[in-house]
């Protein structure tokens, strides 16, 4: 495994579990909230002053990258917002830019960011605020899947701010539809515009015109709460956490074959090891983690358990930080099978605008199928590896590519497998329950059903 | 007649094309650019209907998919072909072939 950190001059950083994000007991209310953080130092960034500008700066030398999946310099972002606001082109808005808190996780096996908007809201809020100050925009928006519950909690979270005299822009909660790609940066900006929560062709980028045409900034309700702890204890207190490549903390969501599944706060670097341990060991003898979720990839175990929690170090393995997702595959499972079901589903999820997702992922998705409940032979395979390359980087969004990577990740790791699975036809293991999570209900025929005397 | 009325695309977009940082492009080479900027081909993935027009006039950097979607050619365009990428952006009927500056 390449070490990415050289050593520096300063204290070893840690690694491990830490609790920065999901400090204390839950906080719900304000009062738990700033008795566990204290005030946010809205606006005094520059010690005192207005200068506003000094988060960006501040961001930016903490080094926190977006915990949404991508991993963009989220100062980087906020910089950009704030420049297309000053230098737009023929088209700017009048005024004013817009923040998104993108806490829509889509993402199957990631229960991170509603974890956090349970124990830390406030802390979300707060980073809301900050980053519109910094950017200056005059309006927040709170996108995240949820039930009726979760979304009156978050509201009454933004009116006990607003009564409480903490709220420097209004902060509306959004309900984003079901679906992968609902919450892509784009198709969030998509949905805030009435045109439909789906993916498009960028430039622009929301950075450059997002909503209601206006620079806008789109980070992971993650990255903002990071925000709103770099506001407050500063870039240095950021990296005491983490490699000096990948500094700070993150959430992770542990789940397959391990003891106690959950969401869990590492200091990046740690091990993959660390992390399974944290979640009470494996439960039975496992065979390869999925990193980084449905757009990551597959590390054969005990090998990963070296691997580093930085995005730079799983990508030289073929896998991915993505949002924190970690699922553990037992031996008694088969991989093939699993992938065909998840190849499967996300087909599912393409919003069918790009021909080539539209097209490329259900012929993939059944390349996958003949696989793994099949007898491969070598035509299919070249067939599968022909798609694989029809399909990535063809798309508005990154659904065709990222599962483009995943099925080619999980071909190289399960190669023994295809070669039984050609010999021998489909394994017994292939029966088991699955252990990669698929959203419930599971994805049926994207056909509508009529409603008995209802609108069409 | 406008561009909009050709259909695609929406004065939104385009305008959002000439105004990104990240490309000052123009549908299909119109306006003020230096001849010897580098530029590339891009389709955009939700415009583009699959017409084909693009792979007929422009075989030498593009051709079809499986299912008759254009795959380009990747890196700059030579400059010997840009009248032609030009004439092939031009004539795209939903106007979803881009000449662009690279990123």
């Amino acid at each position: 495994m390449p070490q990415a950190d050289p050593p520096g001059p300063r204290a070893e950083p840690r690694t491990g579990a830490v609790a920065r994000l999901l400090a204390g007991p839950e906080q719900r209310s304000l009062e738990d909230h700033l008795s566990q953080h204290g005030p946010p130092p809205f606006a005094d960034i520059g010690r005192g002053g207005t200068d506003t500008a000094a988060l960006i700066t501040a961001v930016e030398r903490a080094g926190l990258t977006g915990r949404g999946g991508a991993g963009f310099p989220a100062g980087r972002k906020m910089r950009a917002v704030t420049e297309a606001a000053r230098h737009g082109g023929p088209f700017r808005s009048q005024t004013g830019t817009v923040v998104i808190a993108n806490g829509a996780e889509s993402e199957p096996a990631s229960a991170k960011d509603r974890r956090l908007l349970s124990h830390a809201p406030h802390l979300v809020l707060d980073g809301i605020v900050l980053a519109a100050e910094a950017v200056g925009a005059t309006r927040a928006y709170l996108c995240v899947h949820g039930g009726p519950e979760m979304l009156r909690d978050l509201r009454e979270a933004v009116v006990s701010r607003e009564r409480a005299g903490l709220s420097r822009v209004p902060v509306q909660v959004v309900s984003v539809p079901a679906g992968y790609v609902t919450s892509q940066e784009t198709a969030l900006v998509g949905l805030l515009n009435g045109t439909g929560a789906r993916p498009s062709f960028v430039p622009p980028r929301p950075a450059q015109r997002g909503v209601q045409r206006h620079p806008t900034l789109v980070l992971n309700v993650e990255t903002l709460a990071c925000v709103a702890l770099i506001a407050r204890h500063g870039p240095a207190w950021f990296r005491e956490l983490g490699t000096p490549a990948a500094p700070g903390s993150a959430l992770f969501t542990i789940s397959g074959a391990v003891t106690r599944p959950g969401v869990y706060e590492l200091a990046l670097g740690s091990t993959i090891g660390r992390a399974l341990e944290e979640a009470g060991g494996p439960a039975e003898p496992p065979q390869a983690v999925l990193a980084g979720g449905y757009f990551g990839g597959w590390l054969p175990l005990p090998a990963a358990r070296r691997a580093q929690l930085t995005d730079q170090s799983l990508r030289t393995s073929g896998a991915a930080l993505g949002p924190g997702v970690l699922v553990v595959l037992p031996q008694s499972s088969c991989p093939l099978a699993e992938m065909a079901r998840v190849t499967s589903y996300l087909a599912s999820q393409s919003a069918g605008q790009c021909g080539p997702c539209r097209n490329g992922l259900p012929a993939l998705a059944d390349a996958l199928g003949h696989v793994a409940f099949g007898r491969p032979g070598e035509d299919l395979l070249r067939w599968t590896d022909q798609l694989l390359g029809l399909v990535s980087g063809r798309g508005a969004c990154h659904l065709p590519d990222g599962t483009a990577g995943l099925v080619a990740s999980a071909l190289a790791a399960f190669s023994d497998d295809v070669r039984q699975h050609a010999r021998h036809g489909p394994c017994g293991r292939a029966a088991r329950p699955p252990v990669l999570p698929l959203p419930e209900p599971p994805p049926v025929s994207p056909v509508a059903v009529p409603s008995p005397g209802g609108t069409p | 007649m406008s561009a909009d009325e050709r259909g695609g695309m929406s004065g939104d977009e385009r305008g959002g094309m000439r105004a990104g940082k990240h490309g000052r492009m123009s549908a299909g080479g119109r306006g003020r650019r230096n001849r010897n900027q580098p530029r590339e081909l891009r389709v955009n993935p939700v415009a583009c209907q699959a017409h084909g027009v693009c792979i007929e006039l422009l075989p030498e950097l593009i051709s079809a998919d499986p299912w008759g979607y254009p795959v380009i050619a990747p890196g700059p365009v030579p400059p010997a072909l840009i009248p032609l990428a030009e004439r092939a952006a031009n004539s795209c009927p939903t106007l979803a072939l881009l000449l662009m500056s690279p990123d």
